[in-house]
């Protein structure tokens, strides 16, 4: 089945590493929907999450493939694990009217975003949320509203401490 | 003590246990070369290029089971071996390339002879790294060899700047190692395995499809015993071959796109394949959704990542192919399989193997010279890659006392002399033959000189048939024969005029004769099947006697076509006869 998959990987913290797991990625023609990576409180290892679509097949061979890489220290996949996700985005909308201005609040609070910053005629939003929720705001927003800069930094993820679904 | 990363590193070779370095200075591993001079123990092999040199230290590796050492400089240096790298991890070489580079504070700066290697060969290696301060440097060759050598093996490149080498630091080379992200599967899973003997036991048409694994694995012995303790027939890759006799009585011959008629046609009958160390490469398989249509699968590999990767299979397991087969002789008992061998044995006689000549010396028949002439002798035997590998691979009589040495993934052409050599530096006890084409032989022609140096006894017979005949055979039965530069005597007059009435093709060159007489070295030319015999017999003395290398070239009619033949992508149904 073609469907959205999540890896969370321990790997080591030094460089080259990310460019060992891109590389071997767009080698073999498997697209990274995002990644992001971070130290861990260990310095020496790094926490990487990685988004991507892929069928049942092609998601089995991607994990064993990164399995093989020296560096990486352990694959687990998280696609259907209970697990906290988030992802930071940051929306900046220009050419706003003062009603616009305020709709913009209003969608913020409904959709848990904060305004961050504040222009005469834009706003900024950050949201801190799951991926599929950034993109419901980023859906609604580009229909609202025509001049919309997007920045948004790939999903981190972290397993539940209880069963509860992200 | 405090040493140089120089001196360390001759330690680590010594502690590895390295015999022979395959290297070629230049400006940033003089400093390494300096060290070694004092180290008599230690033979440095000088060829005459990068890539020779990579291929010969391949060659080497396959040839003793030890990890093949290379050692270059930056740059230009480093960037040759890249072909040999990618050859070495498709075919699970293991190798230690050390690529010396410029000093650290000189990278990123398009310093002369920069290149960034660990770079470049990150997807063609089984790890790639670059040693970037002095306190790593024991650790990282520790790292290195294991990894080269361990699980299924690979090419492993360590880079090193020239200041690293300098520096003093500690002499200790590490014990042990201890790889986080880096476990070798162990073990064999039980559980699996019950599942696939079960198969076993209740096929009635079994086949062994056999890979390159069980040579790596060195499970010729083990493999043997168990076909006959179970009355398995047995069919082989390109790679696998030899993993059992080729004469031996349940040896079916090699499947795959140039495979024998009843080998493909057992893996299109059998109702079990039991597949160890294979990875179903697009040559063996065909078009996936039909082969072996009639057949449960099971398939044994020390690479996770190979399993069910080409090829469902219906039992995977993964382990290393002697262990694997150990427990399969302990958890059987004998089986008959009669009917089903003659059957196989039937389609053989229907259809043998057998080259159709029609002009110039019949290509079968110097192999199968080869194999009467060298038929008592311990025997390597490489090739090159195109028609000759192909006729090598089903004519060679191969087994525990002769085996091929073949560049089967990648198929580089230029791998069969250098490898030779390579395998004559690690097995001098054993008589050592390339065969090449005449356009491979030219890739790498240069390495004649590297076996006169190391005086190597060893013959390298090239089948010249003027074309680069592999891709001609294509051009002839799938492009309406237009024969788009794959003639080697193509001369720049011959555009518009080729095949035309009146048009007469210009001289071969070079004259391999000639080139022979270059390097100092008998060369001969058979232009006649009866002279076939007679010219290997006085090839081989003469190797013996002047301690080098020998040339023959074997003039091959240039319209000769491998067969039979899977065309890329089809199935047994469609094999050309």
């Amino acid at each position: 089945m073609h469907k959205k998959r999540w890896i969370s990987m321990y790997v080591e913290n030094r460089s080259g590493v990310l460019a060992r797991i891109a590389g071997m990625m767009s080698g073999k023609l498997y697209n990274i929907d995002s990644i992001t990576t971070g130290a861990t409180e260990d310095p020496t290892v790094s926490r990487m999450t990685i988004g991507l679509y892929s069928d049942d097949a092609t998601f089995e061979q991607i994990k064993k493939q990164l399995n093989r890489c020296v560096e990486i220290i352990k694959v687990i996949d998280i696609t259907d694990a209970p697990t906290h996700m988030k992802e930071l985005l940051f929306i900046h909308i220009h050419d706003c009217s003062e009603e616009e201005k305020a709709e913009l609040f209003r969608v913020a609070q409904v959709f848990g975003a904060k305004p961050i910053d504040y222009g005469i005629d834009s706003v900024l939003l950050e949201s801190v949320n799951t991926e599929s929720r950034n993109n419901d705001i980023i859906n609604l927003l580009m229909k609202k509203f025509k001049n919309i800069e997007i920045v948004r930094g790939g999903v981190v993820a972290i397993e539940s401490i209880s069963m509860r679904d992200r | 003590m405090k040493v140089t990363g120089s001196s360390l590193f001759a330690t680590a070779m010594k502690k590895e246990g390295v015999d022979t370095i395959f290297a070629y200075p230049g400006g940033y591993v003089i400093d390494l070369l300096d060290e070694l001079y004092d180290h008599s123990d230690i033979n440095l092999v000088l060829p005459r290029h990068e890539q020779g040199l990579i291929h010969a230290a391949d060659g080497y590796a396959r040839a003793t089971g030890k990890v093949g050492v290379c050692l270059v400089t930056s740059g230009p240096g480093a960037t040759n071996l890249v072909t040999g790298i990618a050859n070495a991890n498709y075919d699970s070489v293991p190798l230690v390339c050390f690529t010396g580079q410029v000093p650290a504070h000189l990278i990123s700066n398009d310093a002369f002879q920069e290149v960034d290697i660990v770079g470049i060969t990150r997807n063609i290696t089984k790890h790639s790294i670059m040693v970037r301060d002095r306190k790593d440097l024991g650790r990282i060759i520790k790292e290195a060899f294991y990894i080269a050598r361990s699980g299924k093996p690979g090419p492993v490149v360590v880079d090193l700047p020239a200041d690293v080498m300098k520096e003093l630091g500690d002499d200790e080379y590490p014990s042990g190692v201890n790889i986080r992200g880096y476990k070798p599967s162990q073990g064999v899973h039980m559980g699996q395995m019950k599942k696939a003997l079960q198969l076993l036991e209740e096929a009635r048409k079994p086949l062994f499809l056999i890979g390159g694994g069980v040579n790596i694995a060195g499970a010729q012995n083990e493999l043997t015993e168990l076909c006959e303790k179970i009355n398995v027939p047995v069919v082989t890759s390109l790679m696998g071959k030899g993993a059992i006799d080729t004469d031996h009585p349940l040896y079916m011959g090699p499947i795959g796109m140039h495979g024998c008629y009843a080998g493909n046609r057992a893996i299109n009958e059998c109702d079990l394949l039991f597949t160890i160390g294979c990875r179903f490469n697009d040559r063996v398989t065909g078009k996936t959704s039909k082969f072996a249509p009639n057949a449960k699968i099971v398939h044994i590999d020390i690479e996770a990542a190979a399993i069910s990767r080409n090829i469902k299979v219906d039992i995977p397991i993964v382990a290393d192919a002697k262990e694997a087969i150990k427990k399969i002789i302990k958890h059987t008992d004998s089986m008959d399989h009669g009917r089903w061998i003659e059957e196989i044995r039937a389609w053989t006689k229907d259809v043998p193997l057998k080259a159709e000549v029609k002009v110039g010396v019949n290509p079968q028949l110097v192999v199968e010279v080869i194999n009467y002439v060298y038929e008592n002798d311990d025997t390597i035997i490489t090739t090159d890659v195109g028609q000759h590998q192909m006729w090598a691979a089903q004519y060679l009589k191969l087994g525990r006392k002769h085996r091929l040495i073949t560049s089967g993934g990648l198929g580089t052409m230029g791998f069969g002399l250098p490898s030779s050599i390579g395998a004559a530096i690690g097995c001098p006890e054993k008589q050592i033959i390339s065969i090449s084409g005449d356009g491979g032989f030219q890739m790498n022609m240069q390495e004649l000189a590297t076996a006169v140096t190391q005086r190597l006894p060893m013959v390298a017979v090239v089948f010249n048939n003027n074309y680069l005949g592999m891709v001609r055979q294509m051009q002839e039965l799938f492009y309406n024969k237009r024969y788009s530069i794959t003639c080697l005597r193509y001369h720049k007059e011959c555009k518009g005029k080729c095949g035309t009435p009146g048009h007469e093709c210009p001289p071969y060159t070079p004259d391999f004769v000639k080139i022979a007489a270059g390097y100092g070295i008998p060369g001969y030319c058979v232009t006649e099947d009866s002279q076939i015999l007679d010219t290997l017999r006085e090839a081989k003395a003469k190797a013996m006697e002047t301690s080098g290398p020998v040339l023959v070239e074997c003039a091959v009619g240039p319209y000769e076509l491998v067969l039979p033949m899977i065309k890329g992508g089809a199935s047994f149904d469609d094999i050309i006869l």
